[in-house]
């Protein structure tokens, strides 16, 4: 397929019909809003379901349903829509149920703005809903991967049964680029085995997180966990940029990442040997590498649209071996690279005081 | 002396039977509660209409959080009130299917009252089964938005007072009001000649689903002993004497198309 002129949040979506989703249900909120017209217009045309749901609760708890009848099914929100599906995120998880969740995130806390943060770190990969589970969690950088990300999300998804989303943030879901899209696929006619559609020629089929012994909770607890250690071991996924030779290793995912990489570019131009990794999957942190390259590195600078939250997964994996510095800007602000590259430059002439 | 059993043969009339659509398990409702009625009424609903492979059932968060268990079709559970919204991500992907609610007040009425007021108002083609006992039930009979005024609950101790939580709220007669309503009725499992009524409606309800008409909705009256600190009797007694001249029954919106459906049945 050719390249065309995409903007990110119809890029999504786009992908999302490409890669097969029959049933979407959303609610409008900046900066994701457009993904959810698109699909006014694209899911029928099809034939297939789009819903504008009453709030977000609802649309993650349609989603939850759709999911339940083995249908490719997808929301799409931004911070303030997400924290309303936490409920539903939850059940979602306990009830083994593939399915996607976009989060474009906005600056927040509270209402926040409309710009772009990547606030939501804790809350995508820590918590995503009560109890003990983590979704997968994807971070594109630019228009095309976020086209690659839908497709893999809903790989994934199926593949573990298991909750996906798809971390972005209000610059990658507003901006253009040129991107190639996937061909149509054909959307699946079968229904998985433990879908509910009618108790038809076999015994019922059902779909509960109830366990009220806890010794049955407890082994609902462990089959999460033993699949999450399965995710953990094949699914950790990074890209990085001058690392071979490199002494300070800048760490950033999304927005963050690719200012970060315009500022290792800089800062390689003046002869610093400074490297990048920019984590894709931000559930399952990409640990193996990092703790690799640690070993090479003197420091570490972690750059984030934050007050430092995916830092903390960076001082995990390093595990005291080397420093860790923070540069982060917050409420929708985004890093300049001449800023990064300052950061950058700081943190390296600390090396030499060292020696 | 007591007549010992006999096998059914050819020349006997089968009019008693336990509905297929009903598993064959305990269970844990109390004595004298009206969800095993309710159950019993859905479940004979659904095998004579010969649905029961086509139905799928979303269990509420409440006493009757394990419907699924109790029903011999597809089944899952919604989290608290949010049973109508997952409904409609089933039916919008199932629309062969007959997707059915079975809801309390507390769960349809309270937390998700939003949800149930939008799948009305869209006209979903969902089957809501709505059952009021006027309390929270599961977590041990508070007050729920259903309670009555002055009536005493765990957690309105000295009666419930309008000054401080308003009044009753009455779903039949604010969903009638929508547009996307098809069949709104309310209904009573206090004595016989009422649960028939409510078995009655109940068909119809499911008729109007699978004629692929609007939302449809039963309200039944309920009975809570445990939590009313009634016994049974007295329990079916104050349904008839306290709940019903508050939520009078009766049917609060039928269509035509509705109607029709009902002369049929
Ligand atoms: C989000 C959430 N809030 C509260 C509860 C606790 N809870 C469980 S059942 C229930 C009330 C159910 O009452 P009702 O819907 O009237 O049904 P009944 O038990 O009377 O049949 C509550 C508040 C919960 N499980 N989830
Ligand atoms: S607590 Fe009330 S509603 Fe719940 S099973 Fe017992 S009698 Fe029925």
């Amino acid at each position: 397929m050719p390249k065309e002129l995409l903007k990110g949040n119809i890029a999504i979506a786009e992908a999302a019909v490409r890669a097969g989703m029959q049933a979407y249900f959303g609610y409008p909120i900046t900066p994701q809003t457009e993904l959810l017209e698109y699909l006014s217009a694209r899911m029928p045309e099809l034939g297939r379901t789009f819903l504008q749901a009453e709030s977000e609760i609802a649309a993650i708890h349609m989603v939850y349903g759709a999911a339940c009848t083995g249908v490719r099914a997808m929301t799409s929100t931004s911070s303030p829509g997400y924290s309303l599906m936490q409920e539903g995120l939850s059940y979602i998880a306990a009830s083994d149920l593939p399915c996607v969740v976009v989060n474009m995130m906005r600056g927040g806390p509270g209402l926040g703005n409309i710009q772009p943060s990547q606030g939501d770190y804790f809350q995508m990969t820590r918590s995503a809903g009560h109890g003990d589970y983590h979704p997968i969690v994807l971070a594109p950088a630019s228009v095309q991967e976020a086209i690659d990300f839908t497709l893999l999300a809903f790989t994934l998804a199926e593949q573990y049964r298991h909750l996906v989303i798809l971390a972005a943030d209000g610059q990658v879901g507003q901006m253009m680029e040129p991107a190639e899209l996937p061909p149509l696929l054909p959307v699946a006619e079968e229904r998985p085995v433990w879908a509910l559609t009618g108790a038809r020629g076999r015994g019922k089929n059902i779909i509960s997180s109830l366990h009220l012994r806890a010794e049955e909770e407890e082994i609902a607890n462990q089959r999460i966990q033993a699949r999450l250690l399965t995710i953990c071991a094949n699914e950790q996924r990074s890209t990085e940029y001058a690392t071979d030779d490199a002494e300070l290793l800048v760490i950033g995912f999304g927005t963050a990442g690719r200012i970060a990489y315009s500022a290792v570019e800089a800062a390689r131009a003046k002869g610093l040997k400074v490297g990048l990794l920019r984590p894709q999957t931000l559930y399952p942190f990409p640990e193996d590498r990092l703790s690799r390259l640690a070993r090479q590195m003197r420091s570490c600078l972690v750059v984030e649209m934050n007050a430092g939250q995916m830092i903390e997964d960076v001082r995990l994996a390093v595990a005291g071996r080397i420093p860790v510095r923070f540069y982060g800007r917050m409420g929708g602000m985004v890093p300049m690279p001449d800023d990064v590259l300052t950061a950058i430059e700081e943190a390296y002439a600390l090396h030499a005081a060292v020696v | 002396m007591m007549q010992a059993l006999r096998e059914p043969t050819a020349e006997m009339e089968v009019i008693y039977q336990h509905p297929a659509a009903l598993s064959e398990c305990r269970t844990h409702y109390c004595p004298g509660c009206t969800h095993g009625i309710a159950h019993r009424l859905l479940a004979e609903a659904i095998d004579e209409l010969g649905i029961r492979e086509r139905v799928i059932l979303v269990a509420p968060v409440g006493c009757a959080v394990f419907a699924y268990e109790y029903f011999e079709v597809d089944g899952c559970e919604a989290a608290h009130g949010r049973a109508p919204a997952m409904a409609t991500g089933i039916k919008r992907s199932c629309p062969e299917n007959l997707v059915i609610t079975y809801q309390g007040d507390g769960d349809l009425a309270s937390i998700g009252a939003a949800e149930i007021l939008h799948a009305a108002a869209r006209g979903e083609r969902i089957t809501t089964i709505f059952v009021n006992n006027a309390v929270y039930g599961m977590t041990g009979g508070q007050m729920a938005p259903t309670s009555l005024l002055g009536q005493k609950t765990t957690s309105s101790p000295a009666g419930r007072m309008a000054t401080l939580t308003g009044y009753p709220l009455h779903m039949c007669e604010l969903l009638s009001g929508l547009q996307g309503s098809t069949y709104i009725v309310r209904r009573s499992l206090h004595d016989v000649r009422h649960i028939r009524q409510a078995k009655k409606a109940i068909t119809t309800a499911l008729r109007v689903q699978m004629a692929g008409l609007g939302f449809g909705m039963v309200e039944l009256l309920s009975s809570c002993p445990t939590n009313w600190g009634l016994t049974p009797e007295q329990a079916m007694g104050w349904i008839e004497t306290k709940l019903i001249p508050q939520y009078p029954l009766g049917d609060y919106k039928v269509t035509d198309e509705a109607k029709a459906l009902e002369k049929a049945g």
